[in-house]
């Protein structure tokens, strides 16, 4: 069995190509990229109606959404790609030397993710040198993250943000834009939300002078140093997931059977939530969950991490208990409880499967009647994981059959 | 009026005891960042805050609640060491336990640095020649880490000589001083030195200093090693602690269990089975205090406490067939960390012994109470621990007799 917890390898740094057969499933990416693809397949058909290329085809090797890195240089983009997706400590993150190529690393998760840290010295839409094909980079990309450095002038990375806004909105009309508005640490909550209106009016203002109206651009306000980053992405990854509103609804359930104060779904990984219920969003109940993760996945890595030797479960398996361990064990999967010090507020962890993690902040009293809400979270994670198993490969398909295949997995009966 | 009378002793008898700790350094290295990172609750990045120290911080830190750290913290501009070393030379040299000297990794001026400290170390033997030294090679972070264990073992040889030339100094002085009449500022030094020499005259030239090195960085878990062995000597009782914190451990049949204090989160104590000293991970008692610190710090901010108070009261982990593990509140200034093999029922059995054996480590908190109260129920739950063996350890831990 592998644990998100116990799992050697965190983060996939692109240097093979096939590790799976991808195109014999459909994972949650794909299904979202069928939405960016047909839309590049109607731009192209107004360009040259003879050379239509095939609906159904997906470019196979590269079904998986992308993030697109990009903004000023020293802006931060690889410290953020560093310190969400490859755990470096912000502090290290002052080593990191200027990127000088397209940095593309795989992460494999719950989900299939490109993330491309772009180099920000170039510009991508106005280089003499190199025309870049426009297709191949903004072809499938999820999300495209701006990042513009808040203690910085800002005005030319805004400028430039509009001129990137109005490219894509000529040809890839579909692509989310995500402007994080970074560094944000140390400048006072005013100052940050005058930065942030200053730089929302700005572009809106260019954007609606041009004639585009209701491009799909939102606003974070982040940091490496706190939980900010991890929020913002949060929320870029919660508009590529298909169906979220299933897994909100299931938390939402729980929250309300359980008397749970909040409830997340976690990417292990990244601690990035996909998910959590409808009451309104509280950074600090972010926070301590997030934490709660942590200090788990600390524990893991130093507890769970080794080989026990065969006499040790020899022992443990003879009398007084005679049982093999995994019956002794009432859950296979991680799960953790805390209760602080006044009480209030017990904080609940569940493993859910390989990648995800379902953590909860509970109502007073409640941790009494844990083995109830054990039962009911059991049953959300049963939930939970039929979901993500109509995403999960499925065994030997013939390629005549992977199109029906697709089909099928296309449709989520509920 | 027995007891009191009792605790009036026992209080002039820790007064005599009280040994000092004394934090040196050169101005800027981080001694003032380290020590409020470790017993004040503070978070790395709030150091910046921190301003110079000027002539010497007293602090008295409560470690458990028999114990009191006599901490000079000495504020390391040149002007102050100087004045240490010659007017106040008896005063802040004489009667240390501990001197824990703190190397800045960036510094530029190596050469000045090793020359204070050799003249920090001669006067330390001096005066309280029983003393142990700890040495950090501090901000290690700022080393590139491919490079850090390079850098931190040439620097530790360069240290050891420069300790053996300091000995070497004062070995040198001591015939010539003794018997001459000393004039000028060092008079009253030498004065003492030449006392100190007449009172044991023949151990002078046998000088050898218990030294201990480490690499170290507030942000990272190594600070809480080498503050962990640094309090390790100064616990009292420490045979006593580890002798029953073995016994619980047999008794639940635990992989390891660590003790820790209740605000710094120093491991004070620590137990491991045969199986979990096969853990790969050497480092992982500083790496729980890091990460029990972090953990309580975010509490802290959660709840909206101050960073003192206590902040969690209990932490479960049950990680499938791999292993359990709880923390705990143990006694009124521990946390107790259990990490055992996984099972439901052993889990269950495991929280109620170590809430049973609670008793035995209750001399932790008050100076002069005998550890056996309450044994007698303790001993009753334990024979309910199908683990078995468990009360016949126990009653043995409690005849023993303890030396307060």
């Amino acid at each position: 069995m592998s644990s998100a917890f116990t799992g050697s390898s965190r983060v996939d740094v692109d240097n093979s190509t096939a590790q799976l057969p991808r195109h014999t499933y459909i994972s949650p990416a794909i299904l979202n990229l069928e939405r960016v693809y047909e839309q590049n397949r109607q731009l192209l058909q107004k360009k040259d109606g003879a050379k239509v290329p095939d609906p159904i085809t997906i470019p196979q090797t590269k079904g998986k959404p992308r993030l697109l890195l990009m903004g000023q240089r020293r802006s931060g983009k690889s410290s953020i790609s560093g310190v969400v997706f490859q755990k470096v400590s912000p502090s290290e993150t002052l080593f990191l030397e200027s990127t000088a190529r397209i940095h593309k690393n795989n992460l494999s998760s719950f989900m299939e993710f490109q993330v491309w840290d772009f180099p920000g010295q170039i510009d991508v839409f106005d280089n003499p040198n190199f025309a870049f094909d426009m297709d191949a980079i903004f072809g499938e990309i999820g999300a495209l993250i701006w990042v513009i450095d808040a203690q910085d002038d800002y005005l030319e990375a805004v400028a430039r943000l509009n001129n990137t806004i109005l490219h894509l909105q000529r040809s890839y009309p579909h692509i989310n834009i995500e402007v994080f508005i970074h560094k944000v640490d140390g400048l006072s909550d005013d100052y940050k939300l005058d930065i942030q209106r200053d730089v929302t009016i700005r572009i809106q203002d260019e954007l609606s002078d041009q004639g585009v109206e209701n491009a799909p651009v939102s606003f974070h306000l982040t940091s490496i140093y706190n939980h900010s980053i991890f929020e913002a992405f949060s929320k870029v990854i919660q508009k590529l997931i298909p169906r979220l509103g299933q897994l909100e609804a299931m938390l939402t359930n729980l929250c309300r059977t359980c008397r749970f104060e909040k409830a997340y779904l976690f990417d292990v990984t990244t601690k990035i939530y996909i998910a959590t219920d409808s009451t309104p969003e509280d950074m600090a109940s972010y926070e301590i969950c997030s934490d709660y993760l942590d200090v788990i996945i600390d524990f893991t890595q130093v507890y769970g991490n080794w080989q026990r030797s065969p006499d040790w479960r020899k022992h443990l398996e003879q009398a007084p208990w005679m049982q093999p361990l995994e019956d002794q064990v009432a859950c296979e999967r991680a799960e953790s409880g805390m209760v602080l010090s006044d009480a209030q507020r017990p904080i609940m962890l569940r493993e859910v499967d390989r990648f995800l993690a379902l953590v909860a902040i509970m109502k007073e009293g409640s941790y009494e009647k844990m083995p109830q809400i054990n039962m009911n979270v059991d049953v959300v994670v049963k939930g939970l994981t039929e979901f993500f198993e109509i995403t999960k490969p499925k065994e030997t398909r013939t390629t005549t059959e992977t199109i029906a295949g697709r089909a099928a997995g296309g449709w989520i009966n509920d | 009026m027995a007891l009191a009378q009792a605790q009036a002793q026992a209080a002039q008898l820790k007064k005599v005891k009280k040994q000092k700790v004394l934090l040196m350094g050169k101005s800027g290295s981080g001694k003032s960042s380290m020590r409020s990172i470790i017993f004040s609750n503070y978070l790395a990045r709030d150091t910046r805050r921190l301003g110079a120290t000027i002539d010497i911080d007293l602090s008295h830190v409560k470690f458990l609640g028999n114990l009191t750290l006599n901490l000079w913290d000495c504020g390391g501009q040149e002007a102050f060491m100087e004045n240490y070393l010659s007017q106040q030379r008896a005063h802040v040299f004489s009667n240390v336990g501990v001197l824990i000297y703190v190397f800045d990794i960036e510094s530029r001026d190596v050469e000045r640095d090793l020359a204070t400290y050799v003249n920090i170390i001669s006067a330390l033997v001096q005066y309280s020649r029983e003393a142990k030294v700890f040495v950090l090679i501090h901000k290690m972070d700022l080393i590139q880490s491919l490079t850090r264990e390079e850098v931190f073992d040439r620097r530790v040889n360069i240290v050891r000589r420069k300790t053996a030339e300091a000995v070497a100094i004062v070995r040198k002085q001591k015939p010539e001083q003794s018997p001459g009449t000393p004039g000028g500022a060092a008079a009253a030094a030498a004065a003492a030195a030449a006392a100190l020499a007449a009172s044991s005259p023949s151990s002078i030239l046998d000088i050898d200093i218990d030294m201990q090195l480490f690499a170290t960085s507030i942000w990272d878990q190594s600070l809480y090693k080498a503050w962990a062995s640094i309090i390790h000597d100064l616990v009292p009782n420490l045979g006593v602690i580890e002798t029953q914190l073995a016994s619980v451990g047999v008794a639940i049949d635990a992989d390891e269990i660590l003790l820790f204090e209740r605000t710094s989160f120093l491991v004070v104590s620590k137990w491991t089975s045969r199986e979990g000293d096969n853990n790969p991970f050497g480092d992982r008692f500083e790496r729980m205090s890091s990460i029990l610190k972090s953990w309580k710090h975010t509490c802290s901010k959660f709840t909206g406490t101050p960073r003192n108070a206590e902040q969690f009261s209990d932490l479960e982990i049950k990680m499938g067939t791999k292993f359990s593990m709880f923390v705990t509140k143990f006694t009124t200034n521990t946390y107790i960390l259990v990490c055992m093999p996984p099972g439901e029922a052993r889990f269950n059995s495991a929280k109620l012994n170590v809430a049973a054996a609670r008793p035995w480590f209750r001399f932790l908190d008050g100076p002069v109470i005998a550890p056996s109260a309450g044994a007698g129920s303790s001993q009753h739950l334990l024979a309910h621990n199908s683990a078995g063996g468990a009360g016949g350890v126990q009653s043995e831990a409690n005849s023993r007799p303890l030396n307060i």
